[in-house]
């Protein structure tokens, strides 16, 4: 077999998740692979190869990995959140998903947590900046979720819940003449109700519509995601880990890989990972699939 | 600043509960015994008199007290009895029933309320009720009553000293440009009332008190039948300086025709741990006469004795 040669190594080394340290070290002192490898270098007109542009900053994002990974891990889980938070807000409506991904999978008392660190680290509360930062449709759904401190027990009405979905599928029915995510008691229900009861919502759902609620919010992503997030949890991370080990991923969809590992210490969330665990060791690269892996396998 | 006196020793948890037990056993009940010692004991020493009496005698205290007391002392001392969270729990319950509902009750103890004193509020609503406080208001309220109650219950509000002063001019003109128009539950007014520390609401109010003349709150006297208007006027009254609001609320209890009990005993069973001194402080200044000799001359019989007492009367 012959040896690969050295761009093929540096390809190698550099493509995929995260970086294969080991395999950039042993090549590192070549410098012949520049010629080689037009992917990371092009030809100038003042005849050197210089650094592709792009090919830079998506190796930045690649070494940045490891780092992100293990300063999120070390973080005190509420620190961590409300600085999730905080940065999602900041980046604007594309990262919106987090927020809600936060708000609707945490338990309420993790919630409250991440708002008290977000009241010592910015001075702020998380639903002021919520609602001075957010002039979209979006704003009084968020600012909701954020707000809520929902009963955890599992007592549950079945009669509400029936009541409820139909409420739901009407507003969804209605969404063309008036956005369904601004609708008050479609945002009512949503943030204010319980995770079981939200469950039986779910399910009476499916008594008076041929498709479940998810599916039918097809068109209105952030409250697709919110059902999502609260009475199917496991489709949600199945969704987002697929979106990230794909080839043609993009950054905010690999990011997300270091957010669920690092944060989510539920079974639900461990049972989908080790479903994936197979594309993990395949797509990613040195010590920050170590710690995935680690982190998994705990 | 709190009325409630305690005595420097206090007799042991068992004595409690024994005496209390006698003062219900037998014909009749003795209720001043159950003002010495309820009337004299914090929250935490409470709590522990209820433990304990369940332990002992295999009843709960309350239901003991319910069997045995009538009327406006009953209602007294049974919300004296709870602790803050769980009484708070009790009058948010109340005030999203039907027959009971009060849309005022529970933008006051929202307000009011510390952050913490409203989450523990938001616990002790889960563990008796087994449901979520926000749930009950975002079910029972509509319209604007909603937009404007379930922020309010639902905030966990910054507490620190931090504010933010060219935020406050900003919000001022919002607000100012808002209540001329008599927008008063646009967004941007629910999001000022509902979210940002009473530390950032004061200062918004400074500045418009400073840039425009007027106290907000007489800007917000433009139509007295109007019921969301008043309830927006009492919001920033609690907010912003609650004693004030307090103290209004006892002279309408006591000035009415007969007296609202109702709100007299929520007041003071609510404050006398916290501050019943500053609020009675306000009430004398405002109507030049001492609330507990208002309280006397309104109120008779055990009631009265215990509302003296939690109000730090002394005695003879």
């Amino acid at each position: 077999m012959a040896h690969p040669s050295e761009p093929e190594v540096l390809d190698q080394a550099l493509s995929g998740i995260g970086v294969d340290e080991k395999l950039l070290v042993s090549i590192l002192r070549k410098s012949h692979m520049r010629k080689g490898c037009s992917k990371f270098f092009c030809e100038d007109e003042r005849q050197f190869e210089r650094w592709n542009h792009t090919a830079i900053k998506s190796l930045k994002a690649e070494f940045k990995r490891f780092k992100d990974v293990v300063v999120l891990s070390l973080m005190h889980p509420w620190e961590r959140d409300a600085r999730l938070l905080k940065k999602a807000l900041k980046k604007g409506p594309m990262q919106y998903n987090v927020i809600v991904e936060i708000a609707c999978i945490r338990s309420s008392d993790e919630l409250l947590g991440a708002r008290k660190a977000y009241h010592s680290l910015f001075d702020r509360s998380i639903e002021e900046d919520l609602a001075s930062h957010i002039q979209g449709s979006e704003r009084k759904l968020l600012v909701a979720l954020v707000s809520a401190y929902r009963y955890e027990g599992p007592k549950v009405k079945e009669d509400t819940a029936r009541l409820e979905a139909k409420a739901l599928l009407n507003a969804i029915k209605n969404n063309d003449k008036r956005n369904a995510m601004e609708d008050d008691e479609v945002v009512r229900i949503l943030t204010t109700r319980s995770k079981p009861h939200l469950k039986e919502v779910y399910e009476q759902y499916k008594k008076f519509s041929d498709k479940t609620i998810t599916e039918d919010l097809e068109v209105e992503l952030l409250l697709k995601e919110t059902v999502e997030c609260l009475c199917t949890p496991q489709t949600y991370f199945t969704r987002v880990f697929d979106a990230a080990l794909r080839d043609d991923a993009d950054e905010d969809a690999k990011k997300a890989l270091t957010r669920l590992v690092a944060t989510q210490e539920s079974e639900e969330m461990k049972g989908v990972a080790t479903k994936f665990e197979g594309k993990i060791k395949e797509r990613v690269k040195g010590a920050y699939k170590d710690v995935l892996v680690g982190m998994l396998e705990k | 600043m709190a009325t409630l006196t305690v005595p420097s020793a206090v007799p042991s948890v068992s004595e409690d509960c024994e005496q209390l037990q006698k003062a219900f056993s037998g014909w009749g009940t003795n209720e001043k015994l159950i003002i010495d010692i309820l009337g004299h004991r914090n929250a935490e020493q409470r709590n522990l008199i209820r433990k304990t009496y369940a332990e002992t005698y295999g009843e709960d205290l309350l239901k003991a007290l319910d069997k045995e007391l009538t009327s406006d002392f009953e209602r007294l001392v049974l919300l004296w009895t709870l602790d803050p969270a769980e009484r708070d729990a009790l009058l948010a319950n109340e005030a999203t029933k039907r027959w009971t509902s009060s849309n005022q009750v529970l933008m006051e103890i929202a307000c009011t309320r510390s952050a913490n004193q409203l989450l523990h509020a938001r616990q002790a609503y889960h563990a008796r009720y087994k449901k979520s406080l926000e749930e009950d208001v975002a079910h029972h309220t509509t319209g604007d009553f909603r937009k404007l109650l379930l922020p309010l219950v639902s905030a966990y509000r910054y507490e620190g000293d931090e504010v933010n002063m060219s935020l406050a001019k900003t919000e001022a003109k919002l607000l100012h440009e808002k209540i001329s128009n008599k927008a008063y539950s646009d967004d941007d007014v629910i999001k000022v009332l509902g979210t940002r520390s009473k530390a950032q609401i004061n200062a918004t109010l400074n500045h418009y008190k400073n840039e425009y003349g007027n106290d907000i709150i007489e800007d917000l006297e433009a139509d007295p039948k109007d019921d969301f208007l008043a309830l927006v006027r009492s919001t920033v009254k609690c907010l912003v300086y609650p004693e004030k609001y307090f103290e209004e609320i006892l002279r309408q209890a006591i000035n009415k025709r007969g007296t609202d009990e109702g709100a007299l005993t929520r007041v003071i069973s609510t404050r006398a741990e916290f501050d019943l001194k500053i609020i009675a402080d306000e009430y004398q200044r405002r109507n030049s006469v001492p609330l507990t000799r208002a309280i006397v001359k309104d109120t008779h019989g055990d009631y009265e004795k215990l509302l003296l007492v939690l109000a730090g009367h002394d005695e003879a």
